[in-house]
């Protein structure tokens, strides 16, 4: 990965939006083929540069979410801000066809590679899971059997990115295991009534620290300090735990 | 210039022209780290100086808050692309901290609760550029971003403001800390755009 990725990380290249998918009412999955993408693991970001007619350009970071592959394609999942100004361009006025402009890889630390063989826990919080799943993605395409478990809060049911795959991706043998919560509404006949993750959720939604899995935790601010400190305090090693923080505005993810 | 982006306008204010290239103002504290956020009681902390071999300075939380402080109005730029302006500290700089301390190394690494590091060159640590800041628009420092106490070097990436910060090695030659081993810029000038290792 150093060598590829490293070289030309800073350059600007023109990508083609060749797919888009919505993942829910406010987020939505944007497919690109990047000319001369020198790859990415998963985990990683890319910078995404528009430019208006008059010169004003304006870059955000988004995850990649999906697996490294060698077609020079990526997926970027972007959720729509309210007073974003990038997100709500990409999100809705973007079409099949547009060409904008991309640079990475980014990023070597909140990263996962298949030879790693430990088991790895997953937290998301919202639009947190983009990474994370890059992550699943990565693990099934190369055929690792790591153990996996994901441990993903949404506010509602209707707020779960990729449902669909995940719910593949989980049910078969040597799987994901995959354990909702809901902080604001559950679906119907749902065990727990909706709030946020407390020590219970967390001991039955992910994996014992006897295990010493390697964490990674992805989410707005409070999600991640809440949710670290629940793994620390049950015994998960501070080391361990890698995380990736944004805040109310940050466009990250 | 890039590729046009149909139908994209931005937005753009006046506070724009203040802005280092590719960044964007933020009204809120957006937190970025690499890990858990220590919780770290006052008792046990200190923050110590040293050069590689020998520690020359020690204080303890009341002691470093005998020292003189001083009141910093900054502008903050993070290397994700956040600025955020006219932000008030209370630190103390390290003016007061190196003050008897005898300078002949050139660089600096600090370290931090969490294992964090981040190295400076001494030119950047000295006449009142750098602070250990306790407080942020008059609160104590929450631990999220960074309290007790942090690194406070304002004309840098904010990366290089070290959070939870617990001393500096003086070092003779420089040397990658945490995220400047992970491809960010040994330097990190937002004014010349220095974000990563090849730029």
């Amino acid at each position: 990965m150093e060598g590829t990725a490293l070289l030309g990380r800073v350059t600007w290249r023109t990508a083609t939006v060749v797919g888009l998918h919505d993942e829910t009412a406010t987020a939505r999955t944007l497919a690109l083929a990047v000319h001369d993408w020198p790859g990415h693991v998963a985990g990683q970001h890319v910078d995404v540069r528009l430019t208006a007619p008059d010169g004003y350009s304006a870059v955000r970071s988004y995850s990649i979410a999906s697996a490294p592959s060698s077609d020079e394609r990526i997926e970027i999942t972007v959720d729509r801000l309210p007073n974003g100004e990038v997100s709500p361009y990409l999100t809705q006025e973007v079409m099949v066809g547009d060409e904008l402009e991309v640079r990475g890889p980014i990023g070597r630390w909140f990263v996962w590679v298949p030879e790693e063989l430990g088991p790895i826990q997953l937290v998301a919080g919202g639009s947190g899971i983009v990474p994370l799943m890059a992550m699943i993605r990565s693990r099934a395409s190369a055929g690792s059997t790591a153990p996996f478990r994901l441990l993903y809060s949404v506010r509602e049911p209707g707020a779960i990115f990729y449902r669909d795959e995940l719910q593949a991706l989980s049910s078969h043998g040597e799987s994901v295991i995959v354990t909702y919560a809901y902080t604001r509404a559950t679906p119907k006949d749902w065990p727990r009534p909706a709030g946020r993750i407390d020590a219970e959720l967390l001991a039955s939604g992910t994996w014992s620290s006897n295990l010493r899995p390697t964490s990674y935790v992805c989410g707005p601010t409070s999600f991640v300090e809440h949710t670290t400190d629940l793994l620390i305090a049950v015994g998960h090693d501070r080391e361990r735990i890698r995380t990736e923080r944004f805040g109310a505005t940050g466009e990250r993810k | 210039m890039g590729i046009i982006s149909r139908g994209f306008a931005g937005r753009r204010s006046a506070a724009d022209a203040k802005l280092p290239l590719g960044q964007y103002l933020t009204a809120d504290f957006p937190v970025l780290s690499a890990g858990p956020t220590p919780h770290i009681s006052l008792d046990r902390w200190e923050f110590t100086i040293d050069n590689g071999s020998n520690v020359l300075k020690r204080w303890d939380w009341k002691s470093f808050r005998a020292l003189p402080t001083e009141n910093i109005k900054v502008d903050l730029h993070c290397v994700t692309r956040w600025s955020k302006l006219d932000t008030s500290w209370e630190g103390v700089s390290l003016d007061v901290l190196l003050a008897d301390v005898k300078i002949d190394l050139s660089y600096a690494m600090f370290r931090s609760y969490g294992d964090y590091t981040t190295n400076l060159p001494m030119q950047d640590v000295l006449n009142k550029q750098a602070w250990i800041a306790f407080k942020f628009e008059g609160a104590d420092l929450e631990p999220e971003h960074g309290g007790p106490a942090r690194l406070l070097v304002p004309h840098l990436y904010l990366w290089k403001s070290a959070k939870w910060v617990k001393g500096m090695a003086l070092m003779t030659h420089d040397k990658p800390g945490f995220w400047e081993n992970l491809g960010y810029h040994i330097y990190g000038d937002p004014w010349k755009e220095q974000r990563y290792s090849d730029e």
